[in-house]
């Protein structure tokens, strides 16, 4: 208990962060994974095509490297140098985008043919068959995979301490260098985190599956 | 029909389609070209910083970070299969003395993110007078821990997506609950749920990654070491994307096993189903 209150305000500097680069992560993967699950079924075979390399190419490597790249190689393109904060958020929002995507093309195949027929029918063309008839209903059915997805991406989040970033996942090292005890300050890094996760975002999950269930 | 979402495309439809290709095609190609020219510009491809890879040392250090990879991958899904096995057993105990340690065990560890079990281990034990973690330790026994909790939930989902009669069968003829699960039911939910695990083997092989993190000399650590090389021209940018080659290279070959093993299996799904219908 003492490692937290002697130190509480380390421990709120690092969640705070955790919980940004979480919202924005989430926000800009949301978007960006609706894209792509939106040009992975779409008529034209060079946008699937696009769409499927990105995600194969993206899901097969491994996170970390991801991020490395951002902090390593980014500075060396010559491009404005961006804080390592917004570097983890791009670098987050491009990898937990790619489960974004295959969780809504997942869902997207869930509706029912008949849904998109008849939008066709009333002669929607494809981009309105897609965002006012299919994709809201597959929103729906999507809703437990994607809370996986941000419960990943939650957890995710501490890797970009290896990468300058001061939230949950630099507080060991932001400890050590006080010389407080390591053990007891990780653990209640974890118990935070569990918490987080079981006490909130799980919970959370449920309430949304249950209210937005489809009958079907 | 290629799509629930389209019609076969007439003749307008085509042109149309033509025009988003070609769009696609320049955004994609505009992408990829400018930032090989940043590249370019900034010197990324100049010889000098590729010629760190023609030195028979550095091959041989990059092939033993690959060993270092692979043998903790080797190890970390060795054992959660072997851990998710175990808990999916204990939580589908009779005993509530079992199977409730076993839930609360893989809710909590799959709530922990996995670099935080690993600091944990490499950090936090031995500053508590644990001795002799090293690394390597640290990284298989957290991808050990996190990895087998969730296997433990895809087993028990593959065992209870079975009908209930398996079981029930299994009872009928005197075998224990235990024996049920082991002889007829697990054996079932691992073929059905083969694809799924192969897909969280490929999780493993990437979180070995993690490593980096806690000075494991795997595959990516070498890299930065290797970008920080100022006799080199530090060559960064070059030492990355061959990590990331090799990565993807990896972790396709094991999705590939995925793919292969549930085409292999949905034929022997319709094989067994055809025999089926023969004899009824």
């Amino acid at each position: 208990m003492n490692v937290l209150i002697n130190n509480s305000e380390l421990f709120i500097t690092g969640f705070k962060n955790t919980g940004i680069l979480f919202v924005f992560s989430a926000f800009f993967a949301l978007i960006l994974g609706t894209i792509v699950a939106g040009m992975r079924v779409s008529p034209a075979p060079a946008m699937r095509g696009a769409g499927t390399f990105y995600v194969n190419a993206v899901r097969n490597t491994p996170l970390t490297l991801i991020l490395a790249f951002f902090a390593l190689g980014y500075p060396q393109l010559g491009l404005p140098q961006i804080s390592f904060m917004n570097a983890a958020i791009v670098g987050l929002s491009l990898y937990t985008a790619t489960y974004v995507s295959e969780a809504i093309r997942s869902g997207i195949n869930t509706v029912s043919v008949g849904q998109s027929e008849a939008a066709r029918a009333i002669g929607l063309p494809f981009m309105q068959t897609l965002t006012l008839i299919v994709l809201p209903q597959a929103f729906r059915s999507v809703v437990p995979p994607l809370f996986s997805v941000f419960i990943a991406l939650l957890k995710n989040t501490t890797v970009a301490a290896g990468f300058s970033v001061l939230e949950a996942g630099a507080i060991r090292a932001y400890l050590s260098e006080r010389g407080e005890p390591l053990l007891p300050g990780l653990l209640w890094v974890a118990l935070i985190f569990v918490v987080l996760v079981l006490a909130i975002l799980t919970p959370l999950q449920r309430y949304l599956e249950k209210k937005w269930r489809v009958a079907r | 029909m290629s799509s629930v979402l389209f019609d076969v495309p007439g003749p307008k439809a085509r042109t149309r389609n033509v025009y988003l290709n070609a769009v696609t095609l320049i955004v994609v190609v505009g992408i990829i070209a400018f930032i090989l020219f940043r590249f370019y510009q900034s010197g990324q491809f100049t010889a000098q910083k590729w010629e760190v890879f023609t030195f028979p040392l550095v091959q041989e250090t990059f092939l033993k970070a690959i060993g270092a990879t692979l043998s903790a991958f080797a190890v970390g899904a060795v054992g959660s299969l072997v851990l998710g096995i175990v808990l999916a057993f204990g939580r589908l105990a009779d005993s509530k003395w079992l199977s409730l340690p076993c839930y609360w065990f893989t809710e909590v560890f799959r709530a922990v993110p996995l670099l935080i079990l690993m600091m944990i281990m490499y950090y936090g034990l031995p500053s508590a007078g644990v001795k002799g973690i090293t690394p390597f330790i640290a990284v298989v026994v957290g991808l050990i821990l996190y990895n087998g909790s969730v296997l433990a939930e895809v087993f028990r989902a593959g065992i209870e997506s079975l009908p209930k009669g398996q079981r029930e069968a299994g009872l009928a003829i005197g075998l224990t609950n235990g024996q049920a699960l082991r002889s007829i039911l697990l054996p079932q939910a691992i073929r059905a749920m083969l694809p799924v695990i192969i897909s969280q083997l490929v999780v493993i092989m990437k979180d070995t990654a993690l490593g980096f993190l806690i000075t494991y000399n795997e595959i990516l650590y070498y890299s930065a070491v290797l970008g920080s090389q100022g006799d080199f021209g530090f060559p960064v940018v070059p030492a990355l994307m061959v990590a990331a080659v090799i990565y993807v290279g990896l972790c396709l070959i094991l999705s590939g096993v995925a793919k292969f093993t549930e085409y292999k299996m949905s034929s022997r799904v319709k094989v067994v189903k055809a025999k089926v219908g023969i004899a009824g």
